[in-house]
């Protein structure tokens, strides 16, 4: 499968290096940084009397990211398997850390710790899916044949189960919650070799969903706030200056974009009228000023980027290789796919980061980690050169 | 690969398989697949709701600013301007513009005559644009300017100006603070005077604050059209000086006076003494206003505000005998050489109706009746005619319809009921009481019984024309014929100018002129008071009718006849039209000469 790039051969020691890969990484890298001063530097202006504000603190953290990652990939891989249950077990300490007066409440949310570098706080939720890959990896190679039974899949849940609920309860972060089980089910569905049980859970999760939706929509027995999310989701006009607000707005600009955008730093929408223009929302604002034709383009490389990555897994020396990467594809992807999906109302509004591109610290350096992971088990591919 | 040895971790050393490669590509493709539904989905909202979107963002991020339009013009029938426009300013702040904020409020206090705490609380409310002072005049507009001011913004306007101040100022009326009419031709030509107003469309950010790359876009306002009266200012002008004078002589409460083409009901003039000032309008001299309730003082300035002549009813006395004697004429039960006697009074059922004149008018015929405006001759008259029959004629000259004049709030008729026309009722009406008109409806009836039967439709409006293109509306008012036929006319026409040549009308002979008309002195309703109202109606040449007029003295003090005291009035008035429309005295030359339009 796929594998048309590398060839196994033992006794060359030659490193590979994937040019492709690194390309769309840095590309979606600098894209993000202009994003963003582009998307911030007018509320950045008004509300900090600096344009480049969050332009700079991202800038930072992208290149305490990028020194991360050479790092990690410098490290051979297996080097991390004896902190797969550390990981999962500090993810838990400082998740519930945020509880405690260590904690930073922003945006209306209490989801960061400090650290004690001013200006960068912690977001555990990010710790918790770089470990929670790491984890994984580890279980699906010492489980061995065992994964193949409803018990092996029922022990390979449970620990992401508990991170999932802790995220979701504690942080009061769904959306993050609902990406580390994301990740989970996919590295579990790639290590086991079964399809039914899989394709059942599919079919009763989507049953499920469904079911809730139309439940919400004919009749009003969950009129809680998350049930007013989804009406919202069906008909964002509905409450315009509310709940739909975002959403409408994220759709403004969307649509304002057309097919070539308005040209780069012309959004109208960016000016104070859209929340979170330069994080969440990022891609609405890279729609209204690069068009169809700009969205596409960035589709386009984070396709690359994990078709890079699946040629990598395939190809890993081993399994716990194979199963990092897949991680960390399944992250990547989710990430931008739910992403994409908010803005554009395709799902109910909830919070969820553009990786590489969104504004947040955490996010991006956790996630380059994540790419020196996978330059790592690049690195332990021994190909024969032409 | 490292040279660790750790062989409890040997596990970790298992290879990929088959189906985990098998599993890795089918979920990148997966993935690549939700890619693809998403790039359709942005598709869908980016070229095909593209324009839905856009536009509802472009609504969203544009501030509207309107510009007035210059409302239309009022003109007099020669093209006098009788309603103008005139520059005025707004004043407003936009708030995260200013810097300074104090100097912004010291200024605005300061020119704007207004107080700190009214200011301050404007230009420092959080507010895209907050409006200071409309109808700021232009000179103080400028001033402001000239500080330069961030964030104080100078908009010029149009305020309604009336050149002629009181000049027919119930007839005009005026405009409010949107330059919407509110008051008389002003209301009633609302659709041709107010134009369309302009728009600047400016780019805003969800604070408000203009974004300048953005630019701006202008819609132009569209200017209301002008609109041409029947009005004429010279007659207007000395008609009003008639009634101050009355009003000032008789220390009367109040004076009318109309003048109405015959032929086509344009009306000539419409003065109701005392005016207002229109530049003013809510101006209520000598009376404290602190001690009024707004209700009471808006109740005031209603009753400064009416039109006596179409807003009010009242009883017209004997002026109406014109319409009974027609009625008379039309159901053929009387004539020129009919006879009445009169012994000073008329018995009715069990009421003795008395006569002006207690002796009596003995025996007369029915031109002496009315010139002698004899009560009994009347009574009789009426009773002959029959309470049905008499109704149908009520009915016939339109008296029970209102007359369709172009202005607001006109009233109605006050009448018995069919079935309640008792004799005694139907005696009191055939002199002009116990039921009730408004003035300018006695004034088209008589119109159209002596213009030959032709009910016209009274009005100012002639036509609205646009300045700017010349384009020109006429508009037209629905006219009804025989109302009685040529042949009573006439003979009213011959009667009542006996009743100007001989009779009780003499006082409004106009020299060297034939003029036909009838006085009346009516009492004030509650009666008893012993306040009354004196009239004249007149109409001139008497043979063929081009002017009809009516002068109204509301509860004069000293003398009270009509043919005392309202007659002379549009004798003067005559005299000094009559040459100024082109109608020719018969002395000089005998026959029609057309009234000048």
């Amino acid at each position: 499968m796929a594998t048309e790039n590398y060839e196994r051969v033992k006794g060359k020691t030659e490193h590979h290096s994937d040019v492709s890969l690194w390309f769309a990484l840095l590309f979606l890298l600098g894209f993000g940084l202009v994003m963003i001063y582009s998307a911030s530097s007018y509320t950045a202006f008004a509300d900090y009397g600096d344009q480049m504000f969050y332009l700079k603190r991202q800038a930072v953290a992208v290149g305490l990211g990028l020194i991360a990652m050479i790092v990690v990939s410098r490290i051979p891989y297996h080097f991390w398997e004896r902190f797969s249950v550390l990981g999962v077990l500090a993810s838990a300490v400082l998740i519930c850390l945020v509880k405690t007066p260590l904690g930073v409440e922003s945006h209306g949310a209490r989801r960061w710790i400090k650290t004690g570098i001013p200006g960068f706080n912690l977001q555990p939720a990010e710790v918790t899916k770089l470990a929670i890959i790491l984890f994984l990896a580890v279980l699906v190679c010492k489980m061995g044949s065992a994964i193949r039974t409803w018990k092996g899949l029922i022990i390979m849940m449970a620990p992401p189960g508990v991170l999932f609920l802790m995220i979701w309860k504690i942080t009061n972060n769904m959306s993050s919650a609902l990406i580390v089980m994301a990740i989970a089910a996919i590295m579990v569905f790639v290590a086991s070799p079964d399809y039914k049980k899989f394709v059942l859970l599919a079919i009763l999760a989507i049953a499920a969903a469904i079911g809730l939706v139309m439940l919400i929509k004919y009749t009003d027995v969950l009129g809680s706030f998350r049930a007013s999310r989804i009406r919202v989701w069906l008909d964002p006009e509905s409450d315009p200056d509310d709940k739909g607000f975002q959403t409408l707005q994220a759709l403004y600009a969307i649509g304002s974009g057309g097919v070539r955008g308005k040209g780069l730093g012309q959004s109208m929408q960016k000016l104070s009228f859209l929340p979170e223009s330069q994080n969440d929302m990022i891609f609405s604002i890279i729609c209204e000023e690069l068009g169809l034709l700009g969205a596409a383009s960035i589709m386009l490389m984070f396709t690359i980027l994990i078709w890079r990555m699946m040629i990598i897994a395939n190809n890993a020396t081993d399994l716990f290789g194979g199963m990092l990467v897949s991680g960390v594809i399944a992250h990547i992807a989710v990430q931008a796919i739910l992403n994409v999906a908010v803005v554009t109302n395709t799902i109910p509004n909830t919070g969820i980061s553009l990786p590489f591109i969104s504004y947040g610290g955490s996010s991006v350096i956790f996630l380059l980690i994540e790419m020196g992971l996978v330059f790592s088990v690049a690195r332990g591919i021994e190909y024969r050169g032409n | 690969m490292s040279g660790r040895k750790e062989t409890d971790l040997d596990f970790l050393r298992s290879s990929l398989r088959f189906h985990h490669r098998k599993k890795i590509t089918i979920t990148v493709f997966l993935l690549i697949g939700a890619c693809v539904f998403l790039i359709g989905r942005l598709t869908h909202f980016m070229i095909f709701c593209s324009e839905h979107y856009a536009e509802a963002a472009r609504e969203l991020h544009e501030r509207e600013r309107t510009i007035k339009a210059a409302r239309g013009r009022i003109l007099d029938q020669n093209g006098v301007v009788l309603a103008d426009n005139r520059t005025v300013c707004t004043i407003s702040v936009i708030y995260h513009q200013v810097q300074d904020r104090e100097e912004v409020i010291r200024v605005l206090c300061r020119e704007l005559d207004l107080s700190e705490e009214y200011v301050r609380k404007r230009v420092e409310k959080r507010s895209s644009m907050e409006r200071i002072k409309s109808n700021v005049d232009k000179e103080t507009g400028d001033r402001i300017r000239e500080y330069d001011l961030a964030g104080v913004k100078v908009d010029e306007d149009y305020k309604r100006y009336y050149p002629y101040g009181e000049l027919a100022s119930k007839v005009l009326g005026f405009t409010g603070s949107d330059n919407q009419g509110i008051l008389g031709l002003e209301v009633k030509y609302e659709e041709y005077l107010q134009g369309t107003k302009g728009q600047i469309l400016t780019m805003t950010d969800a604070k408000g604050i203009e974004v300048e790359r953005e630019g701006e876009r202008r819609v132009e306002p569209i200017a209301g059209m002008d609109l041409v009266t029947s009005l004429d200012l010279n007659i207007q002008t000395y008609a009003t000086q008639l009634a101050k004078q009355a009003y000032l002589t008789k220390e009367a409460q109040s004076v009318s006076i109309m003048v109405m083409n015959v032929k086509n009901g344009e009306l000539l003039c419409m003065v109701n003494y005392p005016e207002f000032d229109l530049n003013d309008p809510y101006a209520l001299d000598g009376i404290g206003l602190e001690a009024q309730s707004g209700a009471a003082v808006q109740d005031l300035l209603n009753a400064k505000w009416r039109n006596a002549c179409i807003n009010d009813t009242y009883e017209p006395g004997s002026t109406f005998k014109i319409i009974t004697a027609a009625a008379g004429l039309e159901a053929g039960v009387v004539a020129k050489d009919s006879s009445f006697y009169c012994p000073g009074y008329v018995v009715v059922d069990d009421r003795r109706i008395r006569c002006h004149k207690i002796a009596g008018h003995g025996s007369q015929d029915f031109v002496h009746a009315v010139m002698n405006s004899c009560n009994p001759a009347f009574v009789t008259l009426g009773l002959r005619i029959g309470a049905e029959r008499y109704y149908e004629y009520f009915e016939q000259f339109g008296l029970k319809k209102k007359t369709g004049i172009d202005l607001p709030g006109e009233a109605g008729t006050i009448m018995h009921k069919l079935e309640d026309m008792g004799n005694v009722e139907l005696a009191t009406v055939s002199f002009g009481q116990s039921f009730q008109i408004t003035p300018l409806q006695l004034l088209c009836t008589a119109a159209s019984i002596v213009n030959g039967g032709v009910r016209v439709t009274p009005h100012f409006g002639v036509k609205a024309v646009n300045s700017a293109t010349g384009e020109e509306k006429e508009f037209s008012y629905p006219v009804m014929e025989g109302i009685v036929s040529a042949e009573t006319s006439e003979t009213m026409r011959y009667m009542l100018e006996k009743v100007v040549s001989e009779g009780g009308g003499k006082n409004g002979r106009v020299e060297g002129y034939s003029i036909g008309g009838k006085t009346a002195t009516s009492q004030t309703l509650p009666r008893g008071t012993g306040q009354y109202i004196s009239s004249f109606l007149a109409f001139a040449p008497a043979q063929d009718p081009q002017v009809i007029a009516i002068a109204i003295i509301n509860r004069p003090k000293g003398a009270y006849y009509g043919g005392q005291i309202a007659a002379p009035i549009l004798r003067q008035l005559y005299e000094n039209i009559l040459p100024y429309l082109g109608i020719m005295r018969y002395t000089i030359q005998e026959g029609e000469a057309p009234l000048r339009d």
